[in-house]
């Protein structure tokens, strides 16, 4: 973790000091030949970027607004007969894409918050109280990270609509995205290293001034978790918004589908200016999304490289 | 109970009891109780429960449906047809061709890219979160809307993006992921290009937890640049780069989203991966779903997948932590 913080702390001194020490020291940047070189790799470097990385959405933003006809005859081409706005109001009433993003949103938030209760109390159980079988629970979480869980899918989707227990079938309930969501045994181990680092002097101090388990839970480690919180739930969030499979498999009614279940389902059927522009729609709040926490995307994405490391 | 505010005040002893922790000497219920038995299992609780119900459960039932006929209805056991069945099946070893395919080509394009890039990225010294944010993000596009569009792009038409931006430069319209041929490099190009990003921004962490000094004394030392990079950056990285290349390869044995939206496994099966052929076994299937074969065909996956990893743990243990 000292080694992002490191970074972040780098780019936040940025240019301003002299003494940033790299693989080019800043004694061969005052050099020509390194300043022009590596000063022309890294704009090229740039402009590369800009063309992947930008490229695309721009392209899809400039064909969700213009008419299909342009798109399919000319697809480079910026505005050649005007823009066409009436491809955004179609996503909206013909594909209703409101409805889904809706339904992503719902789908997204259950999954967070069941992911949240599950690793937070977990690890909190597994680090703080210790219990003796915690090793056997550490062992049994961590064997599930060898199993990918796309190869659970036929057990979990059996499992779903015929549950042992409660005979009820969970398929067209959020329940059946939202509970398989919480067993991410990633979450609960890098949830439980953060807790392990904790100053136990602190707990030891909170026990004696009468703090049982649960107000040491609320009112101590939890405050003291905010990034490893904000991390666990920018990949919740995200990792919910991406998903496919799952929820093309336990909700078939397309009322409930979130809007990556039923994009591909419209596909061939929709006006094809219509339908990128409800791909605009669907990609926007992700989008906003990273620009506004794009410190801690970046930070949690090297973290869980480190992590894995 | 003024713990909340401040917790941390140095409250000396008298200390009324020894920690309940070491208190454990007799095991009745009782005892349990008064040691916090009951809060911690309170605490547990949801971990087991979900736990026990999406992943343990369900790890144990793969194996015994991969050795069962099913229809959500009867069961009966069958010992190991279902394997011999995937096994036989003419379609499992195009399938297994295919997914080598996949992370074969996926290592060739998409392991160097991040490497290169990041190496560069990181002696940026000027505006370095604007170079971050624009490689990342590709991945936080949501990976339907990523293929969907990039299924516009690879129109075969003379009309379709890539072939216009081809034809600038004089190159002859393709026929991209329409063809045999060019079906899987068109899938892994996407793929690459969606997930690039994550695995740039680890190697920037990684590239700023090598020590300055190395550097300064290969430079005292007279090495250059690319000895630098040769001698110093990358032997520094050599754990964060074995762990994303078989992070990758386990990943791409389990691509399903770009064969299942772009081609649907076709043309001709030239894009059938495992993990579609389980998804067809289990659901794809108009005749009945073969939960058996699906179970059994996974369980092989998982099998193979966790003894790569041991190997390639074996294999490259001395080169990690020397």
């Amino acid at each position: 973790m000292s080694a992002i913080q490191d970074w972040q702390g780098r780019r936040r001194r940025g240019a301003m000091t002299e003494s940033q020490q790299g693989l080019v020291q800043s004694a061969d940047w005052k050099r020509p030949s390194v300043r022009w070189g590596l000063g022309g790799t890294q704009t090229a470097l740039l402009v590369l970027l800009v063309i992947v990385g930008l490229g695309p959405i721009l392209w899809l933003a400039k064909a969700a607004v213009t008419p299909t006809q342009d798109t399919l005859s000319n697809p480079m081409a910026i505005f050649p007969h005007g823009a066409d706005w009436s491809n955004i109001s179609g996503a909206w009433n013909e594909v209703d894409i409101g409805l889904y993003i809706w339904n992503t949103v719902v789908i997204a938030f259950g999954s967070w918050l069941c992911q949240i209760v599950v690793a937070t109390t977990g690890a909190f159980a597994l680090s703080v109280l210790a219990p003796k079988w915690g090793r056997v629970i550490t062992a049994a979480l961590l064997t599930t990270l060898f199993v990918p869980s796309v190869v659970l899918l036929v057990p979990l989707y059996l499992e779903v609509v015929h549950p042992p227990v409660i005979h009820h079938s969970f398929i067209n309930s959020y329940w059946a995205v939202w509970l398989p969501a919480g067993a991410s045994a990633f979450n609960v181990i890098i949830m439980k290293r953060f807790f392990d680092n904790l100053p136990r002097e602190i707990f030891e101090a909170a026990r004696i001034d009468g703090a049982g388990p649960f107000r040491l839970f609320v009112s101590i480690v939890l405050p003291m978790s905010k990034p490893i919180l904000g991390v666990v739930s920018i990949f919740a969030v995200l990792a919910s918004w991406k998903d496919f499979l799952w929820p093309l498999l336990v909700l078939s009614d397309p009322s409930k589908q979130p809007v990556s279940v039923r994009l591909p389902t419209i596909a061939g059927q929709t006006d094809l200016g219509v339908f990128l522009a409800a791909m605009l729609i669907a990609c926007l709040v992700p989008i906003v999304g990273f620009l506004i926490f794009q410190r801690s995307f970046l930070r949690g994405t090297g973290l869980s490289g480190a992590l894995k490391g | 109970m003024t713990a909340g505010a401040e917790p941390i005040q140095p409250a000396l002893p008298p200390r009324p009891q020894t920690p309940p922790a070491r208190a454990r000497i007799r095991r009745s219920p009782i005892s349990w109780i008064r040691d916090g038995g009951l809060s911690r299992l309170a605490f547990l609780l949801p971990l087991l429960l979900i736990f026990a119900a999406f992943s343990w459960y369900p790890i144990v039932r793969l194996v015994l449906i991969s050795f069962q006929h099913t229809n959500e209805i009867t069961t009966t056991w069958v010992g190991f047809q279902n394997f011999s069945e995937v096994l036989n099946d003419p379609l499992f070893p195009i399938a297994v061709k295919n997914t080598l395919e996949f992370a074969g080509l996926a290592l060739l394009f998409g392991y160097p890219i991040p490497l290169v890039a990041a190496v560069l990225m990181s002696e940026v010294r000027k505006r370095r979160g604007l170079y971050a944010a624009l490689a990342y993000l590709p991945v936080v596009i949501p990976p339907v809307v990523a293929v969907l569009l990039w299924k516009t792009f690879y129109d075969g038409g003379p009309g379709g993006v890539f072939n216009t931006i081809l034809g600038w430069v004089g190159i002859a319209p393709q026929s991209w992921i329409q063809s045999t041929s060019q079906a899987m490099p068109s899938l892994v190009l996407e793929s690459t290009w969606a997930n690039a990003g994550g695995t740039i921004i680890i190697y920037l962490a990684a590239l700023t937890s090598v020590s300055p000094e190395l550097y300064e004394a290969a430079s005292v030392d007279g090495a250059g640049l690319w000895k630098k990079i040769w001698h110093v950056t990358l032997p520094q990285m050599r754990t964060v780069l074995l762990v994303t290349m078989i992070l990758q390869i386990i990943g791409t044995a389990q691509v399903f989203l770009e064969p299942y939206l772009f081609t649907s496994g076709g043309p001709d099966n030239a894009t059938l991966t495992v993990l579609l052929l389980i998804y067809n076994y289990a659901f794809g299937n108009s005749l009945g779903a073969a939960y058996g074969q699906a179970a059994a065909l996974s369980l092989m996956l998982v099998g193979f997948l966790a003894a790569f990893s041991l190997i390639y743990l074996r294999a490259t243990r001395s080169w990690s932590d020397e």
